[in-house]
């Protein structure tokens, strides 16, 4: 478990944090400018904060009022940067090597082989890092920071600099790392896609504040968190696959009422998560038939919220979980749609990104 | 080789090793001062970046003088060193001396290019991964500046051998102790019939010249490749 609270005058804003990250991953989710890069610069000790604690496990990092700051490199970091940072004077072997060159002999060491056949980068191991692909140094980075025996894992928006192929290509990596190791996982994002398929733990940061923390899937669902941009907000389904289709589509499991995507790849009784964004939900008073929409879930509304603009938030207790629909206060009105009333929802399969599915 | 009398030769080898120990004694201390100049804020850096700059600006023969009032057996410091054993005024390592702080300047100019082309931010992933401040200069930093150092030991090399103004200054012109190759060519110069002989060491100290440029331009790109093309 990591411990964190800082206070930190910045140019803009004072920044001014509290969170714990349990086992799993957590997310620092904020728009530029919230502070979250200094506050995993500051957990990183790449920046000394003007006061506060920092813990992992029991272990202080930083600790002001008792003067105690252990520098970077005593603080056995798993560090994943926006860009890589990989050493070109070494070969792709010795970036890897390169953190065990100085862990201590005692420290729970990953087996390098299997870290390299995990991230599927057998093949490079004797190349330099300038010729790299991007997603290739960030598979290389990540097994960099994982060899490096870290107490905690942290990364800066680890994805933002990869198109959207990449970006599919590095993201398992990241679910298996939270769903097989112990260590503690901070993660930088201003991505709700991100957000919805890593995040455990979600700590929402605006002007230097925690706006929102809790697990993920239950902030996610709360119609009252709006993150930046409408196209942001969206509830998150656990699921599992129950089945592939002929026509390309896979039928999904969720606690019990039937999804169709198109196919996610994934072996039948995986677990996923799904992420459904708000603006892709209608929602219908009778169960609705003769239409093209596969996914219809029934549910009980729980929470009407208007916004400012002309859009209202409507939150939906299904059988699957909770599902956000945003629909127009004028809809909200006609069909008089308000706290208890049952209602369907309708997703359109195609309207699921792929980029919102994963394991 | 016949061509070259005694006399020649030996001021051929003493330039030699000469300029040798003023590159090996300036390596150290030339990484040291660049990457403070580059990487590091502190009062007096501008005083330091001057100093290490005047001998480039300043006539010779004033950084040889200042050199003597210095170093000489009367100076302040050069008094202290002869007492425990160490003579630098009118003997060879006066010499080097002399010349590794008029080569000084080149020298820095080089790696600190070099450092400031190194992005901080690789070094602190290293730190982040577990090296200390010595362990990162040592995998990283000084990997990666290796051409900006080889460049810049061999221009102070070869400015070096072509010291003269403060040489002469500071260490006077005797064969066989403080005589270098321009000392030399100048010292043949002075007398009837020295043409021929300086003739000589002026090809010789071409051809080292040029062979040090040479050199230094093929190992700074195969090791800039092997680095990374960093």
């Amino acid at each position: 478990m990591l411990s964190v609270s800082l206070n930190h005058h910045l140019e803009d804003f004072d920044l001014d944090v509290r969170f714990d990250a349990p086992r799993g991953l957590t997310v620092l989710f904020g728009g530029s400018g919230s502070g979250k890069t200094t506050v995993i610069n500051a957990v990183a000790g790449l920046l000394r904060p003007d006061q506060g604690r920092v813990s992992v496990n029991g272990q202080v990092l930083c600790d002001t009022k008792a003067g105690q700051w252990l520098p970077p490199h005593r603080r056995r970091l798993g560090y994943v940067f926006q860009e890589g940072r990989l050493f070109p004077h070494l070969s792709v072997r010795q970036n890897l090597r390169f953190g065990q060159w100085f862990a201590p002999k005692n420290a729970p060491r990953e087996d390098m082989a299997r870290v390299v056949d995990m991230l599927g980068i057998g093949h490079l191991l004797n190349r330099r890092p300038n010729g790299l692909s991007g997603g290739e140094k960030q598979r290389v980075a990540i097994g960099r920071a994982l060899l490096a025996s870290p107490r905690l894992i942290l990364a800066d928006e680890p994805l933002a600099a990869l198109d959207d192929a990449r970006k599919a290509e590095i993201l398992p990596y990241f679910e298996r790392l939270r769903d097989n190791s112990d260590i503690p996982i901070l993660y930088v994002s201003h991505s709700a896609g991100e957000v919805a398929r890593l995040a455990t733990t979600l700590v929402a940061l605006d002007g230097g504040k925690v706006v929102r923390q809790g697990p993920a899937v239950e902030v996610l669902g709360d119609p009252m968190f709006t993150p930046s941009g409408v196209r942001a907000v969206g509830a998150v389904l656990e699921a599992q696959v129950a089945a592939h289709h002929d026509d390309g589509l896979s039928e999904l499991d969720a606690k019990g009422a039937r999804l169709f995507l198109p196919n996610v790849g994934l072996p039948v009784g995986a677990p996923l998560r799904v992420r459904i964004a708000a603006q892709d939900v209608m929602l219908s008073l009778q169960k609705p038939e003769g239409i093209s929409a596969l996914n219809i879930l029934q549910g009980r509304i729980s929470q009407v919220r208007a916004g400012d603009g002309p859009g209202a938030i409507v939150s939906l207790d299904t059988d699957a979980g909770r599902v956000l629909a945003r629909v127009t206060r004028r809809s909200v009105a006609a069909m008089g749609l308000s706290e208890g009333l049952n209602v369907y929802a309708v997703v359109k399969t195609v309207s699921i990104a792929p980029q919102d599915v994963g394991g | 080789m016949d061509w070259l009398g005694p006399e020649e030769w030996q001021a051929v080898a003493l330039s030699l090793r000469v300029a040798f120990w003023a590159t090996l004694a300036g390596l150290p201390l030339g990484v040291f001062v660049a990457y403070a100049l580059a990487r590091w804020e502190f009062p007096g850096k501008q005083i330091l970046n001057g100093l290490v700059h005047l001998p480039l600006i300043l006539p010779p023969v004033v950084t040889g003088y200042l050199l003597l009032m210095t170093f000489g057996t009367r100076g302040p410091v050069g008094g202290f060193l002869q007492d425990i054993g160490i003579v630098f005024a009118f003997h060879w390592p006066g010499a080097a001396l002399a010349a590794g702080v008029m080569a000084f300047p080149l020298m820095v100019r080089a790696m600190r290019l070099s450092i400031e082309a190194v992005d901080p931010k690789l070094e602190q992933a290293a730190a982040t991964l577990g090296a200390s401040r010595m362990w990162v200069f040592a995998t990283v930093t000084l990997p990666m500046i290796l051409p900006g150092v080889i460049t810049g030991a061999i221009l102070a090399f070869a400015k070096a051998m072509g010291e003269f103004g403060a040489t002469i200054t500071f260490v006077s012109n005797i064969p066989g102790q403080t005589q270098t190759l321009p000392s030399a060519i100048y010292a043949f110069l002075q007398v009837p019939g020295g043409e021929g002989p300086a003739l000589r060491l002026v090809l010789i100290s071409v051809v080292v010249a040029m062979a040090a440029l040479l050199l230094s331009e093929v190992l700074a790109r195969r090791v800039a490749k092997r680095v990374g093309g960093a």
